[in-house]
């Protein structure tokens, strides 16, 4: 007589996707294909797991999730944890897809994380607000006695920075979702002063799979640096978007269009980085390489800028919208990124004032006077996105500069959204 | 145990770039075009530790720190 021995963890561990099922899951699947949460029964329990698996935030920053974990279950007190899905990068679609599809998984991972940090208050923070899907979530989970934290739901104001971390904690407080100038940080003192742990739902979904298989399984995709996958939102030429689960070190043309119909990369969304195809075309999605071009994976939105098009009237346009979000609280982002913008849609224009180089320069160069002087990265991760945009469109600029462009179709490409809010009222 | 040495920091958010840090202390800070203050990153050197209460005492908007690491 044989005997099965149980090896969930093993068996799957390369298998991809892991997070995001063929069609939506309700509980009653969510359950049949997971089981129940593993809660460990005491605070903290969960970390060594967390710390041993190598996960990092999913949001963009890529901070080791152990870090933030620990600082909070090790806080005195009333504890709160945040599922943030406001995924304001406007061409990602990660998020709002990972709750739609597999809710039960990020719900998972946030009532683990309350438990591992000891947090009695958990909330819901997204774009959309309360989702039929969540609400049946939620319902479902309720009536099955799941959660020993209730949840609330948030809808987030439609701006750039209102997923921030310390905007959140602001507009949860009911304030304006905007950002402060720590320290404290927020899992120090964050909602109405309490520590507060703020994950993104993907980070939180994959704790909730950490929690089942355990860090080796976690491990066994991924590089070991960063290991592990990473959902991302991949443009190609076509226009057409979907949403990956990519291995971290994929090598990127494995995602994205080389070939003479691409342009160029955006890799890391709009705070992310232009690269020149095909010179970038054996890179991998991983921080470590990216560093070196001074790219980074952010909340991995790819997209590959199809041929037709003009790369600096795309950047333009988006340098524009990330202006008018600022939350122009810092002098430097307030008085800088309107004239970056102005003065990068004066290079996509039919010719330019020799003193408009001079002043990208200084205000997006090297050297530059906006990077690292506001509160948060909006003015470090708008520079950033500037200057490859310089670097990669350079032969577009001396195009522009004799009056002419390449581009051959005139249709806007990355999505922005539709009417950009401007008044005070748009951040509460 | 001694105490790590301190440096200038600018609260972005409070700073309304009046200038008065650049004015008395234009060893440690300068103004970028706009007005706003950028501050010398490195420690505070002990003999302009008074300057460097002075000016943040004199910041209007309490946006200008001396902070330990």
């Amino acid at each position: 007589m044989t005997t099965t021995v149980k090896e969930p963890a093993t068996r799957q561990a390369a298998a991809l996707p892991r997070l995001l099922p063929a069609a939506p899951e309700d509980l009653r699947h969510h359950l049949a294909r997971y089981g129940p949460a593993p809660y460990r029964g005491q605070a903290g329990l969960l970390i060594g797991d967390i710390e041993t698996s190598g996960l990092t935030g999913r949001g963009g920053a890529a901070f080791p999730v152990y870090r933030k974990l620990a600082i909070v279950a090790q806080a005195r007190g009333r504890k709160v944890v945040v599922a943030n899905g406001a995924e304001s990068e406007p061409a990602s679609r990660k998020d709002e897809l990972l709750l739609r599809a597999a809710p039960n998984l990020v719900l998972d991972g946030l009532q683990l994380a309350a438990e591992a940090t000891g947090a009695t208050e958990a909330h819901l923070y997204t774009h959309h607000g309360a989702t039929p899907e969540i609400l049946r979530a939620l319902a479902e989970r309720a009536a099955a006695g799941l959660d020993p934290v209730s949840v609330t739901i948030t809808q987030a104001p439609p701006r750039f920075l209102a997923g921030q971390e310390s905007a959140l904690v602001n507009h949860l407080g009911g304030g304006p979702a905007r950002p402060t100038f720590g320290p404290p940080r927020v899992t120090e003192r964050g909602l109405h002063g309490a520590p507060t742990l703020v994950q993104n739902v993907e980070t939180l979904a994959h704790i909730a799979l950490i929690a089942r298989y355990g860090p080796r399984w976690f491990r066994a995709v991924g590089t070991t640096a960063e290991p592990g996958s990473m959902l991302a939102t991949v443009y190609s030429p076509d226009g057409k978007c979907r949403v990956v689960e990519a291995e971290i070190g994929a090598p990127l043309n494995t995602l994205l269009s080389s070939g003479p119909d691409t342009r160029a990369w955006l890799v890391g969304g709009y705070h992310g980085t232009w690269l020149p195809v095909p010179q970038a075309a054996a890179l991998t999605l991983e921080n470590a390489t990216l560093k070196k071009y001074g790219a980074a994976a952010g909340a991995g939105v790819l997209a590959a800028l199809p041929s037709d098009r003009c790369g600096l009237t795309e950047a333009a346009r988006v340098v524009g919208y990330l202006a008018a979000e600022s939350a122009g609280q810092c002098g430097p982002c307030l008085n800088g990124l309107p004239r970056i913008a102005a003065g990068l849609a004066e290079l996509a224009g039919p010719g330019h004032r020799r003193q408009v180089r001079a002043d990208l320069e200084r205000w997006s160069g090297p050297q530059n006077l906006v990077e690292g002087r506001g509160a948060c990265n909006h003015p470090d991760g708008t520079v950033r996105f500037v200057r490859s945009a310089l670097l990669v469109f350079a032969p577009e600029i001396s195009l522009h500069a004799r009056g002419q462009c390449s581009a051959t179709n005139r249709r806007p490409f990355l999505p922005l959204p539709d009417g950009i809010p401007t008044s005070e009222e748009d951040w509460t | 145990m001694p105490l790590t040495p301190e440096t200038l920091k600018v609260n972005p958010i409070d700073c309304t770039g009046h200038g008065v840090c650049a004015e008395l202390l234009p060893e440690l800070v300068s103004l970028d075009e706009w007005g706003y203050p950028i501050v010398d990153p490195r420690p505070v050197p002990p003999q302009l530790d008074r300057e460097a209460r002075r000016a943040v005492a004199a910041c209007p908007a309490l946006a200008l720190k001396l902070m330990r690491k």
